[in-house]
């Protein structure tokens, strides 16, 4: 099927503008007859289904946690950008709009990234209105840092809990409308499968995880605004909850998955310790800023306690290789250098997978106290979780996956190529194109729900009667007992091995093949090993419990079950991309200095993939790319 | 790293029947394993016993999102202060120890399943009034409004909260007062709360009246027991607006108010 | 008017509006006990200073002063205990499956016992008032208890404290009284600010030092009087 991105026709400053002139409206009248399912309450939930609610639509809105305040929206820490120019330092919607393209290693839709630049400064006005207290200045004005290495401060932030106040203020426009009638909420409700009816989305299939009930929602539009699927390497910064279920569900039922191997590690998190470990912390990388990242030049070296170790005997590596940059290294470029030090066999701590952050320096040039003001909270939380002290000793980190760039396909409209669903957020591979930029992931999220699919959906709804499909169809019925059966069966293989064993050996395969750094031979053989181990899990997993009641185990199955099938598709898009770009990196193709070697003549396009019906035969559509704008340029950090 | 023999009194219960104490050997944790990952480790082998593993609620595992809960000791989030149970790691405890593990208990939360409870109730406290009305799409440029430094500040710790619980669990009254006084008060000392303040402190504590939490008896045993420390003060706001705010509905017509320049 | 009564009984329906009520009347008691005890202590000023005392409130008002006050306190009281029965009972039931453990972090004993040593003191309060004020089962209304004056015939209260608290039982039972008074004051003082918004970052630890000055005074005060006559036989 061709791809038809919709973009809108125009000058790229005025697209979105003539788009919302240009698209068709719901009469207010009809608004009301009209249901949207909305699957997920982060950011990009929250926020769609409290204003398509306010605009007059019915909205039904579910999440798996207890709480729509709970998405995992809520961790992020460092901020959210807007070209609002508070600063005076010459950012503008053309800057953030050029910066974000070139960040995302051009592999991003340029009209898309420019209207995600335009809201931005919507969505700041819209969030004080709504008491998100943003840091300010003694003026009362709002306060700016700049972050990721950008050259502006464009960064708007609450304290180290962003994703939380951004978070809790969609949420508290979510419970007005609620509280109106506007919006039917559903916690503690997992979605199990997309309802298609004559090839458009129209319903979902449920689980009530409290009473375990299976449902059927019937509406005339979906949105999945269900996050990312970092998961798929167990060990992420992702909460334990964060799943690809809805949108591999949707996938199977005919959305394409675009790019999913674009993924983003973050390169200051707390290493592993054990393989108990269950996830993975991030630390600011404002940590960066003071401390100097090392390990042993000898691998013989690295038992001894660093104190032991003498400064000759160091490799401060990011600043060897990288010396205008040093430790302030941009996110992949810093990760890959540890990942080296480390199959060098020069990484430090338990399983030898992490490298120094040194605070010594700082420490006697500014003294502790100045450094215990700047990062006191990051330091007490390193004590707490690995019970050293970073003033004395140095911290250890390693790179984690933090965010996925990739996910559904959409057009302009954020609908996927399945029409009536709509995908947002993280869910979906719009606006980053293969790296996505520090602070702008809440932008995006927000941006999609607030200001972007209240107007995109119309064009949709309009070609649809309202109401005109209900859960009385065959096609409910069929996907309900789908599901029915689906959870039965795991519940009766009553095997011998827990879900969290499949589920790390499967993290740990991909992390290992498809992580940091990725090879041909490596991602053949994960794509062997892969089939192989989903077909032990459906054989011998056990889930302990029964299915009417709640049952966590029986939760992660569902999930993990989709991981093994995700996990395929994702080495396959890191096999066929055979470049260097962003979050993908391919070592075959890098320059002799290390650095990523993009091939614009051959992979200048989102690869859209189809489900074909055969796990390991996907069908490959091109979305090619076409730069009007900023010009393709091979980015260095030398 | 060492690992730890300990001794686990788990509370296990199905929704709508009542509970019980399981004892658990829990063998061989490591000390640097937080407090969840030893409960992920006790479930593994439970579940290669072939028993049901224990249910527990926990999501972000980095402190932020309130899911987890349980009472460790006595103490909500246990012993380590200004910590979720999600933070807190086994080091603080010491081989031979026993350990109770509760759920959070309060008759508003209902237990779903052993150490699992329904915490709707905030929900629903919120969608009474925890919000500010505005439209999307119609705010102000950000900066039309200006907020002094120390307002912002202080609204900030209030917003802090991350909704987990423990205040009610702690209280001996299981009473949300610093629950709902945190969310009232982040939006009635901002000028956007403004004009919907006495509107939104009646319906809150209204809502919170009807859930059938307890009363708040100033003990502050939530304030020691907030993993983001919280502090009583904005009861003290609360019970402050409130009075304000019923003396308002009872004795000022609507017109008065108008003058009053509300 | 319907209006009217209408919020305010949801005022008083309101977990706010009870406390908000209880904190309003106790504060009129603490006021109370305070001006009690200082009247007390006139009994070491000899028996002229108290039974002049004695004599001016009962004669204030053409004698109508004492029922007012005694209505008001009685209405303060009566308010204060269904106020807060009704809060424990709702307290109770907020959590009807308790913990098997439960280890406070910050509370006193004090706070926590707040409604016992509260039912006490009103048992005790009762006892108060029929041993000296209906004086019943004793002689105080007889005529060895009255006497000249300026001129007058006044209820001899000197002699009827002295005597009162000569006999050990009623001594012991005030002094316990007034120990559970100390514990009750010593959170409520304090807690009746919060309850009523008054309490800052600043005042609060002033306030809780408040109340415990507050409460050891009355403490000592009271308790000064049934030790002087029982244990050093003051008066007698």
């Amino acid at each position: 099927m061709a791809l038809d991105s919709k973009i809108p026709s125009g000058p790229m400053a005025m697209k979105w503008s003539n788009h919302k002139q240009d698209s068709k409206l719901i009469n207010p009248k009809n608004k009301r007859k009209y249901t949207v399912l909305v699957v997920g309450s982060g950011l990009a939930g929250s926020s769609a289904a409290a204003t398509l609610s306010e605009l007059g639509y019915q909205v039904k809105c579910f999440c798996f946690q207890d709480s729509p305040r709970r998405a995992h929206s809520i961790a992020a820490q460092g901020g959210i950008n807007a070209a609002k120019n508070y600063q005076n330092d010459g950012d503008s919607v053309h800057r953030l709009f050029y910066d974000t393209v070139k960040g995302g290693d051009f592999r991003a839709r340029e009209a898309n990234v420019h209207r995600l630049a335009e809201v931005s400064v919507n969505i700041i006005d819209q969030c004080v209105a709504q008491g998100v207290p943003f840091a300010r200045e003694y003026g009362g004005g709002l306060a700016n840092r700049s972050f990721g290495g950008a050259q502006v401060s464009r960064t708007f932030y609450a304290r180290g809990q962003t994703g939380q106040q951004l978070l809790l203020g969609a949420y508290s426009a979510l419970n007005k409308e609620i509280n109106r009638g506007g919006v039917k909420m559903y916690p503690r409700t997992e979605m199990l499968d997309v309802v298609v009816v004559d090839g458009h989305a129209k319903g979902i299939i449920t689980r009530n995880l409290v009473t375990g009930k299976i449902e059927a929602h019937a509406g005339d539009a979906v949105l999945l605004c269900t996050g990312g699927y970092g998961n798929v390497f167990y060990l992420s910064t992702n909460a334990m909850g964060c799943n690809v279920t809805a949108t591999w569900r949707a996938h199977k039922k005919g959305a394409y998955f675009a790019n999913p191997c674009y993924t983003q590690i973050h390169p200051t998190c707390i290493p592993v310790s054990g393989d108990y470990q269950s996830k993975l912390t991030l630390m600011s990388e404002s940590l960066r800023n003071d401390g100097r990242v090392w390990v042993p030049k000898k691998a013989s070296d690295v038992g001894k306690p660093p104190a032991q170790i003498p400064e000759e005997d160091r490799d401060y590596y990011l600043e060897r290789k990288y010396p205008s940059f040093g430790n302030l290294a941009p996110r992949d470029i810093s990760s890959r250098a540890a990942k080296e030090a480390c199959d060098e066999g020069r990484g430090v701590g338990p399983g030898g997978r992490g490298v120094y952050l040194d605070f010594a320096e700082s420490i006697q040039l500014f003294g502790q106290k100045t450094i215990a003001e700047r990062y006191g909270n990051l330091f007490d939380m390193y004590e707490r979780i690995t019970g050293e002290s970073a003033y004395k000793q140095p911290m250890r980190i390693y790179p984690a996956v933090h965010y996925t760039m990739g996910g559904l396909w959409v057009d302009y409209n954020l609908m996927s190529n399945l029409p009536g669903l709509h995908v947002l957020g993280e869910a979906n591979f719009s606006d980053h194109g293969a790296n996505r930029l520090g602070a702008s992931a809440l932008m995006q999220g927000l941006a999609d729900g607030y200001f972007v699919i209240p107007t995109t959906i119309a064009p949709y709804l309009v070609t649809q009667k309202p109401a005109s499909v209900t859960t009385d169809h065959p096609e409910f019925k069929k996907a309900l007992e789908e599901a029915t059966q689906r959870t039965r069966k795991f519940l009766d293989i009553k095997g011998k091995r827990s879900v969290d064993s499949f589920h790390r050996e499967l993290g740990l395969l991909v992390w290992d093949k498809c992580g940091m750094a990725r090879d041909k031979a490596g991602l053949e053989e994960a794509l062997r090993k892969i089939p192989a181990l989903r077909e032990e899990f459906w054989s011998s997993v056990i889930v302990p419990g029964s299915g009417e009641a709640c049952n966590p185990e029986l939760e992660k199955a569902g999930r993990v079950a989709d991981f093994m099938e995700f996990a395929e598709l994702l080495c396959q898009d890191a096999l066929h991309r055979e470049e260097s770009c962003g979050g993908h990196f391919r070592t075959e193709h890098q320059y002799p200095d290390g650095e990523a070697r993009r091939d614009d003549d051959n992979f200048c396009y989102s690869a859209a993939w189809e489900y074909t019906g055969d796990l390991s035969k996907p069908n490959l559509n091109k979305e090619p790319l076409n730069f009007e704008e900023v010009h393709l340029t091979v980015r260095s950090y030398k | 790293m060492s690992l730890l023999n300990l001794q686990l009194k788990v509370w296990r219960q199905n929704r709508g029947q009542s509970g019980h104490f399981q004892d658990i050997e829990a063998k061989d944790i490591p000390d640097h394993a937080s407090f969840l990952e030893m409960m992920d480790i006790v479930n593994e082998r439970l579940i290669a016993k072939g028993e049901e593993p224990v249910a527990f609620d926990h999501d972000c595992r980095e402190g932020i999102c309130g899911m987890c809960s349980m009472t460790i000791n006595g103490v909500p989030h246990g012993p380590e202060k200004a910590t979720t149970t999600c933070q807190l790691h086994m080091r603080k405890f010491r081989t031979g120890d026993t350990i109770w593990i509760e759920p959070f208990r309060a008759t508003a939360f209902p237990v779903i399943k052993d150490l699992v409870v329904d915490r709707g109730a905030f929900d629903r406290i919120q969608q009474a009034g925890g919000f500010v009305t505005v439209r999307t799409g119609s705010a102000p440029d950000a900066n039309a409004i200006l907020i002094g430094k120390e307002v912002a500040d202080a609204a900030m710790d209030a917003a802090a909260c991350i909704g987990c619980g423990a205040c009610v669990a702690a209280c001996k009254n299981a009473s949300a007062m610093l629950f709902v006084s945190a969310k009232a008060g982040q939006l009635n000392s901002l000028p956007q709360g403004q004009p919907e303040k006495d509107r939104r402190t009646l319906a809150m504590v209204r809502q919170m009246d009807k859930e059938g939490f307890g009363n708040c008896t100033n003990h502050y045993e939530c304030e020691a027991a907030c993993p983001k420390e919280i502090s009583v003060r904005w009861i003290t706001k609360l019970n402050r607006d409130y009075a304000v705010a019923a003396v308002k509905e009872s004795f000022v017509g609507q017109q008065e108010r108008a003058e009053g320049g509300e | 008017m319907s209006a009217v009564l209408d919020s305010l009984s949801r005022f008083y329906a309101s977990s706010i509006g009870k406390k908000i009520l209880v904190a309003l009347t106790g504060a009129v008691l603490v006021i109370f006990v305070l001006g009690h005890m200082i009247g007390n202590l006139l009994i070491f000023a000899g028996p002229d200073a108290i039974n002049e005392y004695g004599h001016m409130l009962q004669t204030a008002l053409h004698g109508g002063g004492v029922w007012i006050a005694r209505l008001g306190l009685l209405a303060a009281v009566a308010i204060h205990i269904l106020a807060t029965v009704q809060l424990t009972r709702q307290n109770r039931v907020a959590r009807h499956d308790p913990y098997r453990q439960q280890k406070p972090q910050v509370s006193s004993k004090s706070s926590r016992a707040m409604i016992w040593s509260g039912l006490t003191i009103l048992a005790f309060i009762v006892y108060h008032l029929l041993h000296f004020t209906v004086r019943v089962g004793n002689e105080y209304n007889g005529e060895a208890y009255k006497t000249e004056l300026h001129g007058e015939t006044v209820h001899n209260v000197y002699k009827m404290v002295i005597d009162g608290f000569s006999w050990a039982p009623a001594s012991i039972f005030y002094i316990i009284a007034m120990a559970l008074l100390y514990s009750h004051l010593s959170h409520g003082v304090s807690s009746l600010f919060q309850t009523l918004g008054l309490t800052t970052h600043r005042t609060a630890p002033v306030f809780k030092t408040l109340g415990h000055a507050y409460a050891t005074l009355i403490l000592v005060g009271n308790c000064s009087i049934p030790v002087a006559i029982w244990l050093f036989g003051y008066g007698r």
